[in-house]
């Protein structure tokens, strides 16, 4: 692009604190007001994709945890489940509902980083702390299921790694009854703290037909109040026999599909994930946690797809098998991505700060957009 | 829940919170006013009797010395270092507190480690700051460069000319010591313009403009809500401001008028986004702007930049102290009882050092009281945007400041006893509202159940 006198060229990135990661945000301003911004991604591009045609079914598990660091659950849960349609495996039940309830921690611990690095982009700095000291006792929760902190690699195909260990049932309990007290303190500490309501309402709305025509997805697509969850209306593993809420963006503090709406969407997900969390390990049935699988599977040749609502939304794993050890073709669909499309179109005529805080407000992870 | 790390088991603050709290109080309090502790017991031979009086008891005869002059000179050299060097270790002890306050608010540890309680950690920044590599850029205005930081040191240092610290204990009591402080410390920005055109960064030049267009906004509700005291006492003078007002709260002048209640949280609000602090740190954004103006320096020269910035609150909080909220004035004790206390001798009486020792620690309370309500508010509030900054300070503070300035024309004239009810009156509802307040924040620490998770350090 070429600036006209008064307009300048500045590079939001790679390298900059509120990227998220290493991204390009090649940025038009006309002094503080921005003409346009460009996503540049690609920095973080691995050959993830790639690697799962080489590494073997199994083998290629750890590596989705990679493709979504923050929510490493949920990615392995997709691609675990996209092999099993290859193999026409059913999963036991327990996993099912091991992988829900695991799946629906990291989830919370994803979100306490999505509105804590966006209270930090917003220029508050105790929040972000806080959100971290929440997650890190999911983390140990986590640690003590699999033994692993970030990267879980806890999925398998046909089933779960480990069972629950002794005593986690209560920790989760104490850590549900904390977290949902605790979410009224963020309330008062950042939620509607004016200068923060103040920042994120009316910045940046993303109206429902512009949100489906840029297949935004997740928490950013229900921010601008459009009713869609992977876990309610498809219902895969065992969220069907779950009772819980969507959030969406209401509007409360500016305009439908605003900054905030996306921010509290988030905020409301956790209590929601909380309460599936209580209602599957009410239910938690006993039995095995993995199903019957060849050390080396070889699916017949065929093609499967798994979606599945990872913190980010809807991350699909499409897996093309050829019949021998290795899948022919992994690709994977995932928020972030989708994310990045309309920042182009919405950053017109916004101030820096507030494309910060629309960057922010897609809880975009880098290496999630270039996998 | 607890989450335990390596740390907690060695951890002094761990195991004696209550010492770890004290000492952190001590310091605070203790350092910077040692220093005009040695500059009040050096007050008598400001004067030239009191030098020859000395001389006289150890035997010399000073008074007929051609080195009288040197002497004197020398008394007031150290004089003006430690006023000088009273800066350097505000601002570093300044650090070592928010980032305790800050460790505490964040529920993480903070600098533990060196020192008591990791008080020396401040030094350590100090000297590794001195070790770094003193980068230009290469495309920089190199003269402006290095010139900049020095701009914000002047700005900084000369309003402590003016400022008082107690009864007897300010450098320069200038008749018109109000206009000079607004004066001297608006000499900050140009360092941080300078700063941000010479890095030659475009991050720097965002922020240099913000900052100019920051501070010169904000520097207009701050002088006229400045003038409220200034007409209440009817002297520009800081001393004379503070004469003018008493030791109980209901004899400040915030208390005293409604105006001058209003034109103390504008003048608050001015003077923190003067002086780049959260919730009006735009200058230097860090999640907008990476470091703002001084993005492109490193090592000692950033130091200065820093420093400044945390003396500054010294500043911010001494002026409101001053013009609003009693300055030294001791409770029950008049300045003519100060007065009458220090004798006809050429050197006053110990009675009079205790009160003037007293004098500066009620200063010293209150103005660190308020640099604790600014590192407070910094870890609390989100920042501001641009627009929002401006429409602040031309919408809101500098019509109130002015409606401020028209009641207090007209309060000038009510008697004395309607300033001494409003007094009562608005003392009493700050106490309640400060009551509410902490029955509030009880409630709602009540109201979080269930496993807390600590990793506080005290």
């Amino acid at each position: 692009m070429s600036p006209s006198d008064e307009e300048i060229v500045i590079n939001f990135g790679p390298q900059h604190p509120s990227t998220h990661g290493v991204i390009d945000f090649v940025t038009q301003t006309n002094g503080e007001i921005i003409r346009r911004s460009i996503p540049d991604i690609g920095y973080l591009h691995r050959g993830l994709e790639k690697i799962g045609e080489t590494v073997g079914y199994p083998g290629y598990m750890p590596f989705t945890d990679r493709i979504d660091y923050l929510a490493a659950m949920l990615a392995n849960e997709g691609y675990a489940m996209a092999v099993e349609r290859l193999l026409k495996l059913e999963v036991p039940p327990r996993a099912k509902y091991l992988r829900a309830i695991a799946g629906e921690l990291c989830r919370i611990s994803n979100h306490w980083v999505a509105v804590g690095s966006m209270a930090a982009d917003i220029g508050a700095s105790t929040p972000l702390t806080h959100a971290l000291r929440e997650r890190e006792a999911i983390n140990d929760l986590l640690e003590e299921l699999c033994g692993a902190r970030l990267t879980f690699n806890y999925a398998r195909i046909g089933g779960v790694s480990f069972d629950v260990p002794e005593g986690w049932r209560e920790k989760i309990v104490r850590y549900l009854d904390h977290l949902e007290s605790y979410v009224q303190e963020w309330d008062r500490l950042i939620s509607l703290n004016q200068i923060y309501v103040k920042r994120l309402a009316n910045v940046a709305v993303i109206s429902r037909d512009k949100a489906i025509a840029y297949g935004l997805c997740g928490p950013n697509l229900r921010g601008s109040g459009i009713s869609w969850d992977t876990r309610r209306d498809l219902g895969y593993g065992a969220y069907p026999e779950f009772k819980f809420g969507v959030p969406i963006g209401q509007g409360k503090m500016g305009a439908v599909g605003d900054c905030w709406d996306r921010y509290a969407v988030r905020v409301l997900e956790m209590l929601e994930s909380s309460k599936i969390i209580r209602q599957a390990l009410d239910k938690l049935p006993e039995g095995e946690i993995m199903a019957k699988v060849a050390r080396k599977p070889k699916p017949e040749p065929g093609e499967a797809m798994a979606r599945v609502e990872s913190a980010r939304g809807e991350m699909c794993y499409y897996v093309v098998a050829d019949g021998s050890e290795n899948a022919y073709r992994v690709r994977v669909r995932t928020g972030s991505f989708m994310a990045m499309g309309i920042i182009e179109e919405m950053s017109q005529g916004l101030m820096i700060a507030d494309l910060i805080a629309l960057i922010a407000s897609f809880d975009v992870v880098a290496p999630e957009i270039d996998r | 829940m607890r989450i335990t790390t390596a740390l907690d088991s060695t951890s002094l603050t761990r195991r004696y919170p209550k010492t770890a709290l004290a000492t952190t109080l001590f310091f605070m309090l203790a350092l910077p006013f040692l220093l005009y502790l040695v500059l009040l017991l050096m007050l008598p031979f400001n004067r030239p009797e009191a030098l020859d009086a000395v001389a006289q008891r150890l035997g010399w005869d000073l008074g007929h010395s051609p080195y009288r002059e040197t002497w004197y000179g020398v008394i007031l050299l150290v004089e003006g270092t430690i006023v000088s060097l009273y800066t350097a270790v505000f601002a570093g002890v300044t650090t070592w507190v928010e980032r305790r306050i800050a460790g505490r608010m964040q529920s993480r540890i903070g600098p533990n480690r060196p020192g008591v309680f990791g008080f020396i950690s401040w030094v350590a920044d100090a000297f590794k700051m001195l070790f770094k590599e003193d980068l230009i850029p290469a495309e920089a205005d190199r003269l402006l460069f290095r010139a900049a930081p020095y701009f914000s040191m002047v700005g900084l240092t000369l309003p402590f000319v003016v400022l008082p610290f107690g009864e007897s204990v300010v450098v320069a009591d200038l008749n018109v010591g109000v206009f000079y402080l607004t004066a001297t410390s608006a000499f900050v920005v140009v360092g941080i313009l300078v700063s941000g055109w010479a890095s030659n960064s475009k991050w720097a030049l965002f922020g240099a403009v913000r900052g100019a267009a920051q501070v010169v906004s904000y520097e207009i509700p701050a002088g006229i809500a400045i003038m409220v005291p200034v007409m209440m006492a009817g002297t520009l003078s800081m001393q004379g401001i503070i004469r003018a007002q008493g030791g109980w709260p209901w004899q400040w002048f915030a208390c005293q008028n409604p105006a001058a209640f209003v034109a103390f949280f504008i003048a608050v609000t001015a003077s923190l986004a003067e002086g780049n602090r959260t919730p009006f740190d735009l200058p230097e954004a860090e999640s907008e702007l990476v470091a703002g103006y001084h993005a492109e320096y490193s090592g000692f020269r950033i130091a200065l930049f820093l420093m400044v910035e945390w003396a500054n609150m010294w500043i911010m909080g001494a002026l409101a102290v001053t013009l609003f909220l009693g300055g030294w004035q001791i409770p029950g004790v008049s300045v003519e009882m100060i007065n009458q206390a220090r004798g006809t001798d050429v050197f006053p009486t110990l009675i009079w050092f205790g009160w003037q020792s007293v004098s500066m620690l009620v200063f010293a309370v209150k103005t660190w009281g308020l640099v604790v309500l600014f590192i407070w508010l910094r870890w609390t509030l989100p920042r501001v945007r641009v627009d929002q900054m401006m429409s602040l300070c031309w919408k809101y503070l500098v019509p109130g400041a002015f409606a401020c300035f028209i009641f207090t024309l007209f309060w000038v004239m009510v008697p004395a006893p309607v300033h001494l009810v409003s007094g009562v009156v608005l003392s009493l509802g700050v106490a309640l509202l400060l009551v509410k307040f902490a029955l509030r924040t009880r409630k709602n620490i009540a109201q979080v159940k269930g496993a807390r998770v600590d990793l506080s350090n005290w």
